[in-house]
């Protein structure tokens, strides 16, 4: 505990890297997959093609993805940004799928009466589609959020500062507590980001009353 | 026989699905429990194979209370048909008719000979054995759970809405088939069903309810049209519009059955006083005095007896 | 990184020598696969029969619900490093990780499965008579049998990425190249070091699927 109390500027520190390289990546992956997904619903073959795809990426752990970017793309073993497009990437494997279904749950019926009384196709789809998938959208950024939290850890092994730094650095001089702490400011962040992403749902959705608390 | 004896119903969180509720349901006779949603029928007719205990009361089958009874025993000697089949999705035609008779331990051939010999007594095609429940008709499908129903020869047989979701031709035609079935089986039905007509035509006796299990009227349909106990009952019953009111005007030498806005119904066949071409479970009614040729059963026009 | 690192993991992985003896990749790999087998085989013991009494009973379900949600939350190499310090080295300390990790996929595929059953069948059932353990090994399980699997899954991706992990504090397995690599400021190492896991998790991954649907129950797709 007192290690805690001693290092609360590094911890502070290292949560505000570890924010940099977990946003980008949650928002990304949300904001690309909603064009993705709609583009994958109007084939049949592609949504198959999309969802395999990203079935076999999800597969992949995450450190080997952060190996191979930098001979990739040209970047640093250290750099923060492999991070952010790998975690890109792994967000638009859950969320692209996700996406899909949502608009697809939502009813041929309520659409073709939204086309009858007259919204256009863009007002139809803010207003009318974006509004209905919302709900299953949201259960996916949630998922997102919480994993890519998580897995922002990892860049730790390889020097890219974040939390998972407090793990790397205290296996290395044996401090349990520094460990401890990390572990816990690491998950109540996930939580935390969780919980806003569930008030943020009630806010824009007040149909529908968070009443669906489990994840796929 | 079935015995309710101030049978009580209340669910956790206060809803009152039966109050009071007093019944005997004689041996091999087919009963139908009549009424809209929330007057309690499927609930009452649960309890007779424990899938409900009642809150108070006791249900008694030849005078044992089933509450003694082990309820897995008690369920695998109780035929069972419900709405939309229930049949398992993953088991063959064949499979799901044996299922109750494995289960008690019959040998898995003798148990499938006799589900042969069941598929041909409900009138299901013998090829349809082999195949899946999502792979039939809805009629079909209905026929496999009455076939299982029956597959273990239990004395007695609850059907929930058993017609409930299949089309109305498809509906009649499965209805004349049970009638046909009980005719030659004799079993004790307890059949629940919030569709009059087809209370009046597969029940020897007919129980309406009111809304939390409250008895309006039991007798036979004949007995129930004649006299309504209540506007309740004649208005259930539709004894107050014209597809009840019927008349007999004679065109061309015959009597022709008439309905109170002159459409026509059916045709007199015979003598008016003969009564023999019921059309439901005549045999087992034995109040055959009250079978007025005006009533509800001549409106069915005209149907073979067998 | 002067040369093109894709060719030096190339010329790295087709070195014989890396084929044979107590480092090289066959044993590695078989390394990966043992930690792999015995971790979800353990969290299996433990998360299958609580995840089929919850989906069977509908008990707990919010607790249940809410410790995977949480158990998700866990950053998986800060418990990788913190079982390493507190059980020391060994076996135990990085199949503790592992069990905890594969807990919260198998616990949410076995009460899925059972619940996915649809509550009319099971009802007619249990009306006709079946136990309640027949309902459950009868109707609700091989009905409910590819979401199982999807549950293993899912425990396999994330035992397989935690037990490469567990090889940073001392544990064998495929994870070792990449770490040894980046000690020695060997990237084509590492690169070649994260395709053999690429490889490996993909190849699991399949398999389970395949698996995944060949349990799927005859005539449920047929409509």
């Amino acid at each position: 505990m007192s290690w805690v109390l001693e290092n609360l500027d590094v911890i502070a520190g290292y949560t505000g890297a570890h924010l940099v390289q977990a946003l980008p990546p949650i928002l990304l992956a949300f904001a690309l997959s909603l064009p993705l997904a709609k583009l994958a619903n109007s084939r049949g073959w592609l949504r198959t093609g999309v969802t395999t795809t990203s079935g076999l990426m999800y597969a992949i752990p995450s450190l080997p993805l952060f190996v191979l970017l930098p001979g990739l793309i040209g970047t640093g073993v250290r750099s923060p940004l492999n991070i952010v497009i790998a975690l890109t990437l792994y967000g638009l494997a859950l969320m692209v799928p996700t996406a899909s279904d949502g608009f697809r749950s939502v009813s041929r019926d309520v659409l073709g009466s939204a086309t009858a009384q007259g919204y256009a196709p863009a007002a139809r789809f803010w207003q009318v589609e974006l509004p209905l998938a919302g709900p299953v959208l949201l259960g996916g950024v949630r998922v997102v959020a919480v994993s890519t939290i998580s897995l922002v850890t990892v860049g730790g092994v390889l020097g890219v500062p974040s939390l998972g730094m407090l793990f790397v650095d205290g296996v290395r001089r044996g401090i349990v507590a520094e460990i401890a702490a990390g572990v816990v400011a690491t998950a109540a962040l996930a939580l935390l980001t969780d919980a806003l992403l569930v008030l943020l749902g009630r806010l824009l959705m007040p149909w529908h009353r968070g009443r669906e608390g489990s994840r796929p | 026989m079935i015995g309710f004896e101030n049978v009580r119903k209340e669910y956790p969180g206060g809803t009152l699905a039966v109050e009071d509720f007093t019944l005997e349901i004689a041996s091999r006779e087919a009963v139908a429990l009549v009424g809209t949603s929330g007057s309690g029928k499927t609930t009452l007719m649960r309890m007779i194979n424990r899938m409900v205990d009642p809150t108070s009361g006791r249900v008694t089958i030849d005078g044992e209370d089933v509450a003694a009874m082990d309820p897995v025993r008690l369920r695998r000697s109780i035929g069972y048909v419900m709405q939309a089949s229930g049949l398992l999705p993953h088991r063959t035609v064949l499979d799901n008719i044996t299922t109750v008779p494995v289960l008690r331990g019959t040998a898995k051939g003798e148990a499938r000979e006799r589900a042969r010999e069941l598929m041909d007594t409900v009138g299901l095609d013998p090829e349809l054995a082999s195949r899946y429940p999502a792979q039939l008709s809805g009629g079909q499908q209905q026929r496999v759970g009455v076939a299982r129903g029956l597959a273990a020869d239990p004395n007695i047989l609850l059907m929930d809405e058993p017609f409930g979701a299949v089309d109305p031709i498809v509906r009649e035609e499965l209805q004349s088939e049970l009638q046909r079935l009980q005719r030659d089986l004799r079993k004790t039905i307890v059949f629940v069903t919030h569709d009059i007509d087809e209370a009046f035509r597969i029940g020897d006796c007919v129980v309406i309810l009111r809304p939390g299990g409250r008895i309006a009227q039991v007798g036979t349909p004949q007995e129930i049209l004649a006299g309504p106990a209540d506007d309740f009952v004649a208005s259930f019953v539709g004894a107050d519009r014209g597809a009840r009111t019927l008349h007999v005007e004679r065109v061309d030498g015959r009597d022709v059955v008439v309905d109170a806005d002159g459409r026509a119904a059916g045709v007199l066949a015979g003598a008016p006083a003969g009564g023999g071409n019921g059309s439901s479970g005549a045999g087992s009614r034995g109040t055959g005095s009250h079978r007025a040729d005006g009533g509800h059963e001549g409106g069915r026009g005209q149907e073979p007896p067998r | 990184m002067n040369e093109n690192p894709f060719l030096g993991a190339l010329e790295w992985l087709s070195d014989p020598a890396r084929w044979t003896g107590p480092s090289g990749i066959p044993l590695r790999t078989a390394e990966h696969l043992g930690y792999t087998a015995l971790g979800v085989l353990v969290a299996a013991l433990i998360a299958v029969p609580v995840g089929l009494y919850v989906g069977h009973t509908g008990r707990f379900k919010g607790l249940a619900v809410g410790a995977a949600g949480v158990a998700r939350a866990l950053p998986t190499l800060g418990l990788v490093t913190l079982f390493a310090l507190l059980v020391g080295i060994g076996l135990t300390a990085p199949l503790l990780s592992f069990v905890i990790l594969a807990i919260p996929s198998l616990l949410a595929g076995a009460y899925s499965a059972v619940e996915s059953a649809d509550p009319a069948t099971v009802d007619a059932a249990r009306a006709q008579g079946m136990t309640e353990w027949q309902i459950l090994t009868r109707v609700e399980l091989p009905l409910g049998m590819p979401l199982l699997v999807g549950g293993v899954r899912g425990a396999t991706v994330q035992v397989v990425a935690t037990a490469m992990l567990a090889a940073y504090v001392g544990s064998g397995g495929l994870g070792r190249y990449i770490f040894q690599g980046l000690g020695s400021q060997d990237y084509p190492q590492m690169i070649a070091g994260s395709l053999l896991v690429i490889v490996l998790a993909l190849v699991l991954d399949l398999a389970l699927l395949l698996l995944q649907r060949a349990t799927a129950p005859r005539g449920t797709a047929a409509a």
